[in-house]
């Protein structure tokens, strides 16, 4: 089984979008959506949820006023600063908490509940390209590498069931927790970035993230006509440190008016980009090591909404 | 004042808006970047760095020859951050959220206190603008405790001089982005009017509404997409507060790091607009939050 993992470190360059184009092209496939704390591949997916399952992760931690003598030693030994003078006892404030158990431990009164978090929801799923294992964290939790752990275990278990050879994911931006634990272990990192100085910038600290797991990179310069300077620095970069540079696609309105169908740019267009694609997903496929023959792109079956669109207005 | 400009989704454009923002600001502003793992305000106001230091979590380190086993440190810990393997006592320093449980529950002394680099702190100014920013180390997992050291050295900084605060948040609506906004004043929204753009508004409506401080949105690439975002803002009594068009020469400026009120007129209006609406806001919102 083969996991490929699409990321960036820098929020919106496109991971969502060529991760949608990329699960349209591919047959036989498990796809999860890595990023938990502001997931979009549903919106272009429409999955229908089989399995909806709540998510529990660490404590919280709540001080119960009739049995707090107020001595206030969770106070002092609180490194988090999380508990807050109040009337009649402290308050514990929940964004400030880390459910490290410590103010329990330590009360002499046991005034303090620790009671299991609900975190989040997550689901398996099915859609038109395959089936899916995604979630929800419910907002201002921590962002758990213990969901997107859960989840890529959901996805191979999918695979299995389903008899399939790849999982294809898309990831969280940044660099932290959640990057880590979607990345720990994937046979392939395709990382999206842009011509632009912030690009440029989080490409080089997500590769050497990368390169520190020791998992191989391929890279994909979206919107590549922004900056041919910047383009250029970022392709001696991935000469430098062997990166194969897969697609530099143009900065194209298809992505988002597919966006906006709910679509793929795949299933929407037949342009240039998505030529592009094409080719740089076969490209990827061999670099993770799959058998092209068992992945066959779909064949584009004529007309895309885009040359309908097209079409009407050439109308006369 | 502290002004937070945060988004679900990333890349809407809260570098731009922050940037932008902090040189049209009319006080004495300190621009901090608290988007820690991938910062890129520097990028644009380009600052000359007067300061820098690294920072660290404490997290212990093992004494075996002291320990009795007694599994204390181990059943306290939340994180799997210690673990004994018959009569090893493992510490994996990396899981460690620097709680102290474990140093403060050793009955033997066994556990003693040792430090993980989180990554650095660098500050400065640029022109008029003072500067604060965070850079995790590559391979850390966690962005809070570095947060908060970022913070504590903002608190230095305010000693000497009084200034506004404007607050670059990391993307996203979970623990690091709340943790960037739970001390401004004023929440700016940066989004975009696209699906992914109104989903992560949403989400991140839902998750700072609770703070109770006044949020507008700042809409970019207006234009582009559709318009359901303004319909979400009307029924949800969001203020939008301004409109940055659509505009592919605002993005190959963004492309070339400058910052796009500076040679734009018409930009430089919107964001004296913005900084406006975010003064007002602190007094027509209700509630009034003080620093």
């Amino acid at each position: 089984m083969r996991e490929i993992l699409i990321i960036s470190g820098k929020g919106g360059t496109g991971k969502t979008s060529v991760t949608a184009a990329f699960a349209h092209l591919a047959t036989g496939l498990v796809i999860c959506d890595l990023d938990v704390d502001a997931p979009d591949l549903h919106l272009l997916l429409q999955p229908r949820h089989q399995q909806i399952h709540d998510f529990y992760a660490g404590y919280d931690a709540q001080i119960e006023p009739q049995k707090c003598d107020g001595c206030n030693t969770c106070a002092l030994m609180c490194r988090f600063d999380a508990v807050e003078p109040g009337v009649p006892s402290p308050r514990i404030n929940p964004l400030k908490c880390e459910g490290c158990k410590v103010c329990v431990e330590f009360c002499p009164v046991d005034a303090i509940r620790f009671t299991p978090k609900h975190c989040g929801t997550w689901y398996i799923s099915h859609t038109r390209m395959g089936p899916m294992a995604h979630a929800q964290l419910f907002p201002a939790q921590e962002n758990s590498g213990r969901l997107v752990a859960l989840l890529r275990q959901q996805a191979k278990n999918l695979a299995q069931e389903h008899g399939v050879q790849l999982i294809l994911s898309d990831g969280p931006p940044g660099i932290g927790c959640p990057v880590i634990s979607s990345l720990s272990g994937v046979h392939l990192a395709v990382v999206v970035t842009e011509p632009t100085p912030s690009g440029l910038h989080d490409m080089a600290r997500v590769t050497d993230l990368c390169d520190y797991f020791q998992v191989p990179v391929a890279v994909i310069v979206n919107k590549c006509d922004l900056n041919p300077e910047i383009a250029e620095q970022i392709e001696t970069q991935c000469l430098q440190k062997g990166y194969m540079v897969v697609a530099r696609l143009p900065h194209d309105p298809a992505f988002v008016h597919a966006m906006v169908r709910g679509q793929a740019i795949t299933e929407f267009s037949s342009g240039d980009t998505v030529r592009q694609i094409k080719i740089a997903w076969e490209s990827i496929l061999a670099l993770a090591k799959l058998p092209n023959s068992s992945y066959n792109i779909r064949v584009s079956d004529g007309e895309t909404p885009e040359s309908q669109i097209a079409n009407e207005c050439h109308k006369p | 004042m502290m002004v937070a400009v945060a988004s679900g989704k990333g890349g809407t454009g809260k570098t731009t808006v922050s940037a932008s923002l902090a040189t049209v600001w009319k006080q004495p502003v300190i621009a901090m970047d608290l988007d820690v793992e991938e910062p890129n305000l520097h990028l644009f106001l380009k600052p000359e760095i007067l300061g820098q230091e690294k920072a660290y979590i404490q997290v212990p380190v093992a004494d075996e020859s002291k320990c009795n086993f007694c599994r204390a440190c181990v059943e306290l810990c939340q994180f799997k951050a210690i673990t004994l393997l018959g009569t090893t006592l493992l510490v994996f320093k990396d899981m460690c959220h620097g709680c102290g449980g474990c140093l403060a529950v050793c009955p033997t002394q066994a556990l003693s206190s040792d430090r993980r680099e989180l990554g650095e702190i660098l500050w400065g100014r640029s022109e008029a603008i003072g500067f604060l920013m965070g850079r995790s180390r590559v391979g850390e997992a966690m962005s809070p405790p570095l947060m908060r050291e970022v913070k504590k050295r903002l608190s230095v900084l305010m000693q000497d001089t009084a200034a506004d605060v404007i607050v670059d948040a990391p993307p996203g609506v979970s623990c690091p982005a709340v943790n960037a906004v739970m001390d401004a004043d004023v929440i700016v929204l940066v989004t975009e009017p696209t699906p992914f753009g109104l989903y992560d508004l949403q989400l991140a409506h839902e998750a700072f509404t609770s703070l109770g401080k006044p949020m507008g949105v700042v809409i970019n690439r207006a234009g582009l997409g559709e318009n359901k975002i303004y319909d979400f803002c009307r029924s949800s009594g969001l203020p939008i507060w301004c409109e940055i068009p659509y505009d592919r020469q605002i993005a190959a400026a963004y492309a070339d790091g400058r910052i796009v009120t500076t040679r734009n007129p018409e930009l430089n209006a919107i964001f004296i607009g913005l900084a406006a609406e975010i003064r007002q806001s602190r007094f027509s919102d209700g509630k009034v939050c003080h620093a």
